[in-house]
């Protein structure tokens, strides 16, 4: 019998290796999957390249991992927030890498990645400091660029719920990132606010099919990532 | 002279008049700033289906204080609500619907326009800056139309409207229209062609606080 549960995040996070590269769904914290971002601090694998849209506000879930110094590389579209100096400090500093994707390039990248596209032309930076260095073709009179999809060896995102053969479903903006991330990753770890029993999710209504999952963790009730911050509070 | 004479448009107004320039039926994407107030405007009678690059077509006012969903915000990560017959999307259909030109409007602010449409509006390309781009390149390469909302110069009084910008660019050629505080002003084969000015303000005013030079549009005659 096919079955994805782990029994808890540390478990589901476990094998994630030093130099792997991580995607990790969320726009800014709606969909940020923080107990799988903890459990990966408390796991320890360093040198890390992310794909997230952002680099995390506060001093928790995404800004912790890279304040702890696990992050060597950041490949996203909006590296800025408004209450986070962790990435900016450390970009100043050198310590860190940035790869800037604009932010609809970053999604067809994603998705391309997933669906065996090693490549694939956009007009999106044509004509930018961000087009320097990409192969330039015109079609039918406009210029594009070449832009690679994107792999990663696993994906940690947040779902709303999600049934034993992985089939997933999400809440309202919180889904953004997470269906393509969970195609473009050879592992993917899914933090479900509920898990239940195959046939109790609408095969109309499945947004992500099981096959694009691997592992799922219970987590009833995530931690909010802006009440955290408010608090002041700080991981480890 | 009065007051609103030296002034021209406030935000309020320059988002009024952007408005009346949405039409019935349009999918609209609104960037952060005044660029947002312009749903607050459109004309009654119109409808008008905003996008929102994080995954959401359909997006509504915002909420009542204390009704706030962390899960449901638009692309300044700011909470929002829903209209009835709203759609969550992932983020590669949602900027397939951008850069697949199914969004009909775009306004966004603006650093500089130059006369042939260039747009730039994401980095000042200071060397200690945290590059930052976000949707904004998708969305002016994908996007049928592009407007821009800007006060007319800087706050240290440099023209915004230009020859050719000096900042990175966002995009080439694709500004089609702009909002400033003095004017309304389009972006034609022949340069900026200012189409109507704000109360009080003169062409010549503007023209003063441009950095090349400006067309007067027949509108202006009458």
């Amino acid at each position: 019998m096919i079955n994805k549960h782990y029994g808890s995040v540390a478990s589901a996070v476990a094998d994630i290796h030093d130099g792997a590269t991580v995607m990790i769904g969320g726009f800014g914290e709606a969909g940020s999957p923080i107990e799988l971002i903890h459990a990966l601090i408390d796991h320890g694998a360093k040198n890390l390249t992310v794909v997230n849209n952002n680099t995390g506000s506060g001093h928790v879930g995404l800004a912790a991992l890279i304040e702890n110094k696990q992050v060597g590389k950041m490949i996203c579209s909006f590296p800025r927030t408004a209450n986070s100096t962790v990435f900016p400090d450390l970009y100043r500093a050198g310590e860190i890498e940035l790869e800037l994707v604009p932010q609809g390039t970053l999604a067809e990248r994603i998705r391309a990645g997933g669906a065996g596209i090693p490549a694939f032309y956009t007009a999106t930076s044509v004509g930018t400091p961000l087009a320097e260095g990409k192969e330039v073709r015109t079609f039918d009179g406009r210029d594009y660029i070449m832009e690679r999809g994107l792999k990663a060896d696993f994906a940690l995102i947040k779902c709303q719920q999600a049934d034993r053969h992985g089939n997933l479903i999400y809440n309202k903006t919180a889904r953004n990132f997470a269906p393509i991330m969970a195609m473009a990753a050879t592992t993917t770890i899914v933090q479900a606010g509920a898990y239940v029993e195959a046939g109790e999710i609408d095969p109309e209504a499945v947004v992500t099919p099981g096959i694009f999952v691997d592992r799922i963790v219970t987590v009833a009730a995530p931690a909010q990532e802006s009440l955290l911050v408010a608090a002041g509070r700080s991981y480890p | 002279m009065s007051t609103e004479s030296v002034t021209g448009w406030n935000r309020e107004a320059m988002a009024k008049r952007a408005a009346l320039d949405i039409p019935n039926g349009a999918y609209v994407n609104l960037g952060i700033g005044i660029p947002e107030k312009v749903a607050q405007y459109v004309p009654e009678g119109r409808e008008v289906i905003y996008h929102t690059e994080n995954g959401l077509l359909g997006m509504g006012v915002a909420p009542e204080p204390g009704q706030e969903d962390p899960e449901l915000i638009n692309a300044g990560k700011k909470p929002v609500t829903t209209i009835p017959g709203a759609a969550f999307f992932h983020h590669a259909d949602s900027f397939a619907m951008i850069r697949g030109q199914h969004i009909d409007i775009c306004v966004l602010g603006a650093m500089q326009v130059a006369e042939n449409g260039d747009l730039a509006n994401w980095s000042t390309g200071a060397p200690d800056a945290i590059p930052a781009v976000g949707g904004a390149m998708d969305l002016v390469a994908g996007v049928k139309t592009i407007y821009v909302i800007t006060q007319h110069c800087t706050k240290d009084g440099e023209p915004k409207l230009v020859s050719q910008c000096s900042y990175p660019l966002t995009g080439q050629g694709v500004v089609s229209r702009i909002y400033t505080d003095l004017a309304v002003i389009d972006v034609t084969a022949a340069g900026f062609e200012v189409i109507e000015l704000a109360p009080g303000i003169s062409f010549d005013y503007v023209q003063a606080r441009t950095g090349t030079r400006l067309i007067a549009g027949k509108q202006l005659a009458a």
